[in-house]
């Protein structure tokens, strides 16, 4: 008994050996194409296997699928290995395939204002070499660059020029010169970037690094500079003789002269209707200033009570809740500018507040 | 030369709705052709769709007038009507005043009409109602409040 179970075991050991063997090798009529750096397989075989399968092949297309794997990673035990950190890892070699594009072929980008200019002079880049002899230190030295061969701003020693004020500063002139000219250089790039990306390039309070700009330019940037306070440009004030500016508000938009005229037509009974009807019609802006009003008023009071509560700790109570003409107006008011609005909800929907309240600012007794 | 404005409308239905009420969706919705309102130097033209495509051809600052002025806008954005709306709102007018011939030439030239100088009216005019005023001979005369 335990002799045939031996021998069933060691049958079954051998089933199972020649079944993976078998699983191991694949026959195939025509030879796959590798191509391992991508991981690719190619199977030219034609489909016999799936046509037969007819409706549901996806029996067939699983084998398919497994036989194909199967050669594919048979290809890739070949590969060389390494030890990468403990891990065995075989090395890819190039791939073959050329992928096609994912993104669509570059436009050419628009010439800088350089580029357009010399192209239109017809002036070409004179070949000059990277490195130039510098007297002063007995060496060669980059053109440009760190270390370059003629930094002013290096200078140990300036003389005074004839013209200039004694007292002036020229090492730091120069310094302030090299910066003007690495600003105004960073600002031209950037320009030319935003032309070829037709962006906006943001510019430092509309005011040029040179200084050479045009007066509407100035203007328009005083103006915004202007404007550009806490309080919105209200407490600036103007040079003597400076006029207000006009229209520098926004420009009011009209409907087209000859527009829809159904539409118009349309709009108009709409509000003639609205007029007619004898309901009045909610007003949204004043409902929620109204219903914003009087959750105010109610905290403020709640606070009033509060502090008039803690007021009077030790003795009697009075008779609670509404006490008229007890608490003087001043205290009520203050208290409620005080408070002010600890917990604003949404924003409210546009329009001025009617009747209001005003917040902070002056309180007019 | 541009449309009105929504606020522009309301306020100039508001005025008119006084004197002719609900028929004021007659003279915006008119079976026989599109007519529209247009402002043009703060005055408002009533004026039918085929003379406006004309008059854009005119340059603003040489154009005087179109279709029908029924009024102009103040320069704090009041509608006042002129009388040269009376031939729109007459026909469609809710409550119709008229004068003897005796009180007529006084109140063309700016008088007050007595009673006695009232011909007839429609019933159920109330006290502060925007009328039309007629001669006996049904020749629209003005318009006016009681």
């Amino acid at each position: 008994m335990e002799g045939q179970s031996v021998e069933e075991l060691l049958a079954k050991a051998e089933r199972d050996e020649a079944e993976k063997l078998q699983r191991i090798t694949v026959h195939k009529e025509l030879e796959l194409e590798f191509d391992l750096g991508n991981l690719l397989a190619s199977d030219r075989n034609p489909p016999t296997g799936l046509r037969r399968a007819g409706a549901t092949p996806e029996a067939e297309l699983q084998a398919l699928a497994r036989d194909n794997t199967q050669l594919l990673i048979n290809q890739l035990w070949q590969l060389p290995t390494e030890r990468v950190e403990e891990a065995l890892v075989a090395r890819l070699p190039e791939p073959t395939t050329r992928l096609p594009r994912e993104k669509p072929v570059p436009r050419p980008r628009p010439l800088t204002r350089w580029q357009q200019f010399a192209r239109l002079k017809g002036i070409r880049p004179k070949k000059k070499t990277n490195l130039v002899w510098d007297e002063v230190s007995g060496q060669w030295r980059r053109r440009w660059g760190y270390q370059r061969a003629r930094d002013d701003t290096k200078e140990w020693l300036i003389e005074v020029p004839g013209g200039a004020d004694p007292l002036e500063d020229q090492f730091a002139k120069r310094i302030q010169a090299k910066k003007e000219r690495v600003a105004k250089n960073e600002l031209n790039r950037l320009r030319n970037l935003a032309r070829a990306h037709k962006m906006q390039v943001p510019s430092a309070a509309g005011l040029h690094p040179t200084g050479h700009q045009s007066k509407e330019e100035l203007g328009r940037a005083m103006q915004v500079a202007k404007v550009s306070t806490a309080s919105v440009g209200r407490f600036q004030e103007r040079l003597p003789k400076e006029k207000t500016p006009r229209g520098s508000g926004k420009k009011r938009k009209f409907q087209p002269l000859f527009g829809d005229f159904a539409a118009e037509k349309k709009s108009q009974l709409e509000l003639l209707r609205v007029m007619n009807s004898k309901k009045p019609q909610l007003d949204v802006t004043r409902a929620t200033n109204k219903q914003m009003r009087e959750e105010d008023q109610e905290e403020a009071a709640k606070r009033r009570k509060m502090s008039q509560k803690s007021k009077r700790k030790g003795g009697r109570q009075g008779p609670g809740g509404k006490r008229k003409g007890a608490p003087p107006s001043q205290g009520g008011k203050r208290n409620r500018a005080l408070g002010g609005r600890m917990n604003s909800g949404p924003p409210p929907l546009g329009g001025k507040r009617k009747g209001g309240q005003h917040r902070g600012g002056k309180r007019r007794k | 030369m541009r449309p009105l404005t929504e606020e522009e409308t309301r306020v100039m239905f508001e005025k008119i709705a006084k004197y002719i009420g609900e028929n004021l969706q007659l003279l915006v919705d008119r079976p026989d052709g599109t007519y529209c309102f247009r402002l043009h130097n703060d005055r408002v033209y009533y004026v039918s769709e085929k003379i406006l495509k004309l008059a854009a051809n005119i340059s603003g600052d040489k154009l005087v007038s179109l279709g029908t002025c029924f009024g102009k806008f103040t320069k704090t954005h009041k509608f006042r009507l002129h009388v040269t709306a009376l031939d729109y709102l007459a026909p469609y007018a809710k409550y119709k005043v008229w004068i003897k011939p005796g009180a007529e030439q006084s109140f063309l030239y700016g008088n007050h009409v007595l009673k006695s100088g009232l011909g007839r009216i429609t019933e159920n005019t109330c006290q502060y109602q925007g009328v039309v005023v007629y001669s006996m001979a049904d020749v629209p005369l003005s318009r006016t409040f009681l």
